[in-house]
């Protein structure tokens, strides 16, 4: 395989290394191609879609992501039938959570002319927020299934398989075994999943606590209380 | 769950450890069958089992419609309300069971032990309206005369070829009628490569939807580094208004087994699965009664008939998910995972079933196989047409005088075929025809002269899909169709990315209200939109078709769209 590998990206040649994604050899044609699901230190699955080009020869739109820079490819980034799959995928996601917290996603809206009414009479994906361990609260109206935090609970990082999926299709969601809670689970509470979460589905506790009104002081007390309480019970 | 006694399942897991992970759904199977159901100390049992993550268990029971983690009675009904069955009164049978055991679709009535549910196509569309009761599959429903028929199917089977049907419509074929796999010793005689070669001069093709050509797949694996290697049938019939592989298993099932180990021998293979869909578990038994006679005339095994050839044969029960007849969705089944597609490439040829060389076809695939190597490609390729060689399986279901498989050459007409059922019943005219399946797109009366052959159809706009011929006679509301094909796809979305997951949900909602009168201005753009992004931008094929009819009959039938419905 040679080194270097030279394609057309949106009528422009480019060279990059062998090995290289699409989506890196838009970087470096200057014609940068959006995400969602994608993250450096998971592994890619082509889930979100964001990022499909048109690639000449293929039946249909392939995922930048995943697909690899090919020795003389012809790769369109915005064509009409791109433009229109990444439009109506972002306003189908407003049509179902809470983009509230993903200003990355609302940016994208707006790039892309999406409309968040686009959908009337949707049913969206809707669930309470579920604050049962001490270290971070789940929000799973805010989640947008980019996988990442079941892959860094597994193989991608930590091997501690505290979560996987519950329901199939539009009603899949992040679950534990039986719905238990997180203490409860295998969790180690490493954090690493509130890390790779790009919505706010999963949030630092204390965080979560600020922005509902309560002062740093309040937080210490509240937490300082329970080892009283707790030391007092001995 | 204060009384459930964990002994009974602790020994019965002990038959599935040594299959690890791979074990879990036949597991999980053995489980329900011993509980009912599979309350949570019955999954953390067998996740102990088998080693799996508890997390992950739960995730697989999740997946699969088949499973239930709430209880559920100790009968189960289930009655189909697709397509097909929604044309014979699959809904007021529905409503009827229901009303008479006092609950709704999905309860359980305490008093009879008994859970109604409705299904997606149970793949016994010539038998519609259907159902089935616990394993037994339960056809030809009649509300009025109150008949039903229990047990098997019968085999409906019509058409101007015995080819691939030879053996069909009298009960499972025992070996000795079906013959000792003269074609298989032949291959045995012949070198692997001289195998391959003559399944590529053959010009098959695959018989499951996507026609990828047999030999390229063979030839694929046979030269894949890797070991080692596996066979793979797709039994996993699914695609609404399909059901040729279910007769074919049932009734000759000694022809897929004699096409696998010539898969098995013309690659290099010494294991092969047949993964059966969940919904066929009557065929289970047939195919373990063919499988121990092969076993014992020493057909199946360890070095065959001394050749040094050795293959055994597994075989999987899915549980109630569509997507597992995605090839690399099947794997992940088998493999004892949510039933998620995989990204290709990498091809099953070399990243298969366990990450190894994978050759996996469909049933009617490997049936043509033995009479391509018993008589030679050349007189194979004397039925059909030049570029497209063989006999092929029709499945004609809905308005149609005859229903039931038929089996012709490839190249007569759409409305040869029809004639050959009899016409469309009642003697009404016909609307329309949903052609390949739930996948496929809609012909009209404007397409009764195309030749069904893959070229033929290609140019008319039409998937050969699975072979499905769907007949709607002049008096159907298609709306009422298109509400179901939104309903079956949004239901059967693994969820995986994002344009199928939230797109099925979307298209059904904009059919459902469509079917109801109730469109609201711009549905229309929105159906199109959603369906050019499903088609263009989805992971696998189940996305990539889930619009394929609704787009067609958008195209065909403009009229039945407008905004206000009517």
């Amino acid at each position: 395989m040679a080194d270097e590998i030279t394609l057309s990206m949106d009528s422009k040649a480019v060279s990059v290394p062998a090995g290289s994604t699409l989506l890196e050899a838009g970087q470096a044609a200057g014609s940068p191609i959006p995400t969602i699901c994608w993250h450096e230190a998971t592994t890619s699955n082509g889930l979100c879609r964001m990022c499909v080009v048109e690639v000449e020869g293929q039946r249909v739109l392939q995922p930048a992501c995943i697909v690899k820079a090919a020795e003389g490819m012809k790769v369109q980034t915005g064509s009409e039938r791109v433009v229109r799959a990444r439009r109506t995928i972002l306003e189908m996601l407003a049509s179902t959570m809470d983009l509230s917290e993903s200003p990355e996603i609302l940016s994208m809206m707006d790039e892309y002319g999406a409309s968040a009414e686009r959908f009337p009479e949707a049913e969206r994906r809707e669930s309470p927020v579920l604050d049962d361990n001490p270290m971070y609260v789940r929000d799973y109206s805010k989640c947008l299934l980019c996988w990442r935090c079941v892959q860094v609970c597994a193989e991608d990082a930590q091997y501690t398989y505290a979560i996987n999926f519950t329901g199939r299709g539009f009603e899949t969601q992040i679950g534990t075994f039986f719905d238990r809670t997180i203490p409860e689970t295998t969790c180690v509470l490493c954090g690493q999943c509130v890390g790779v979460c790009p919505t706010g589905a999963l949030k630092p506790k204390r965080e979560y606590l600020l922005e509902h009104g309560l002062s740093p002081q309040d937080i210490t007390v509240l937490s300082s209380g329970r080892k009283r309480k707790a030391a007092d019970r001995r | 769950m204060p009384d459930l006694d964990l002994a009974p399942l602790q020994s019965e897991l002990k038959r599935f450890i040594p299959l690890g992970r791979s074990g879990l759904l036949p597991a999980l199977h053995a489980a329900q069958k011993l509980y009912g159901w599979l309350p949570e100390p019955v999954a953390a049992e067998v996740a102990r089992a088998l080693q799996v993550p508890l997390a992950d268990v739960h995730g697989v029971i999740e997946f699969y419609s088949l499973f239930y983690n709430r209880p559920v009675g100790r009968r189960m009904i289930r009655i189909c309300t697709d397509a097909v069955c929604q044309l014979k009164g699959g809904d007021e049978i529905l409503s009827h069971l229901c009303a008479h055991h006092g609950i709704q679709p999905g309860g359980t009535a305490l008093q009879s032990d008994t859970t109604i549910e409705a299904s997606p196509c149970l793949g016994l569309c010539e038998h519609a309206p259907a159902g089935m009761v616990d394993a037994e599959a339960e056809t030809n429903i009649n509300l009025r005369t109150d008949y039903y028929e229990l047990g098997r199917p019968r085999s409906r089977v019509y058409g101007v070829l015995r080819l691939l049907t030879e053996n069909c419509g009298f009960g499972p074929t025992p070996l000795a009628s079906y013959g000792e796999y003269a074609a298989f010793k032949k291959a045995l005689s012949m070198t692997p490569a001289q195998v391959v070669d003559e399944i590529k001069a053959s010009g098959l093709v695959g018989r499951g939807g996507a026609a990828f050509p047999t030999g390229i797949k063979w030839e694929g694996a046979a030269k894949a580094e890797g070991a080692p290697k596996y066979v793979v049938c797709n039994a996993d019939e699914s695609e609404p208004g399909t059901f040729k592989d279910r007769v074919l298993l049932l009734d000759d099932p000694h022809r897929t087994l004699e096409g696998m180990l010539i898969a098995g021998y013309a690659i290099g293979a010494s294991r092969g699965y047949i993964y059966l869909r969940g919904e066929y578990p009557y065929v289970q038994p047939v195919l373990e009664e063919a499988m121990a006679e092969a076993q014992v005339a020493g057909l199946l095994g360890e070095d065959i008939l001394g050749s040094g050839f050795s293959f055994d044969i597994e075989i999987r029960l899915g549980a109630g998910a569509y997507i597992c007849g995605e090839e690399t969705a099947l794997f992940e089944s088998i493999e004892g995972k949510r039933g998620f597609p995989r990204v290709k490439p990498p091809f099953p040829t070399t990243y298969g079933l366990f990450g190894k060389p994978t050759v996996i076809n469909n049933v009617e695939t490997l049936c043509n196989v033995p009479s391509i190597i018993g008589k030679g490609a050349a007189e194979y390729r004397r039925v059909g047409t030049e570029k497209s060689p063989g006999p092929k399986l029709f499945c004609l279901s809905g308005d149609v005088t005859r229903p039931g498989l038929y089996e012709v050459p490839f190249g007569v007409t759409l409305r040869e075929l029809l004639d050959m059922a009899g016409g469309v019943a009642g003697g009404k005219s016909l609307r329309a025809v949903l052609f390949g399946g739930a996948a496929g797109a809609f012909a009209t009366p404007a397409h009764l002269g195309v030749k069904l052959t893959f070229e033929d159809l290609r140019t008319a706009g039409l998937p050969l899909g699975s072979g499905v011929v769907m007949v709607f006679d002049e008096t159907r509301d298609l709306r009422q169709t298109l509400d179901r094909l939104g309903h079956f796809f949004a239901h059967e979305s693994c969820g995986k990315c994002y344009p199928c997951q939230m797109g099925t949900q979307r298209q059904k909602e904009i059919l459902h209200r469509l079917a109801e009168g109730r469109s609201l201005p711009g549905d229309g753009e929105r159906l199109q939109d959603v369906g050019w992004t499903m088609t263009d931008s989805s992971l696998c094929g189940l996305g990539q078709t889930a619009a394929s009819a609704v787009l067609s009959a958008m195209k065909e039938f403009p009229e039945l769209f407008v905004a206000d419905g009517k």
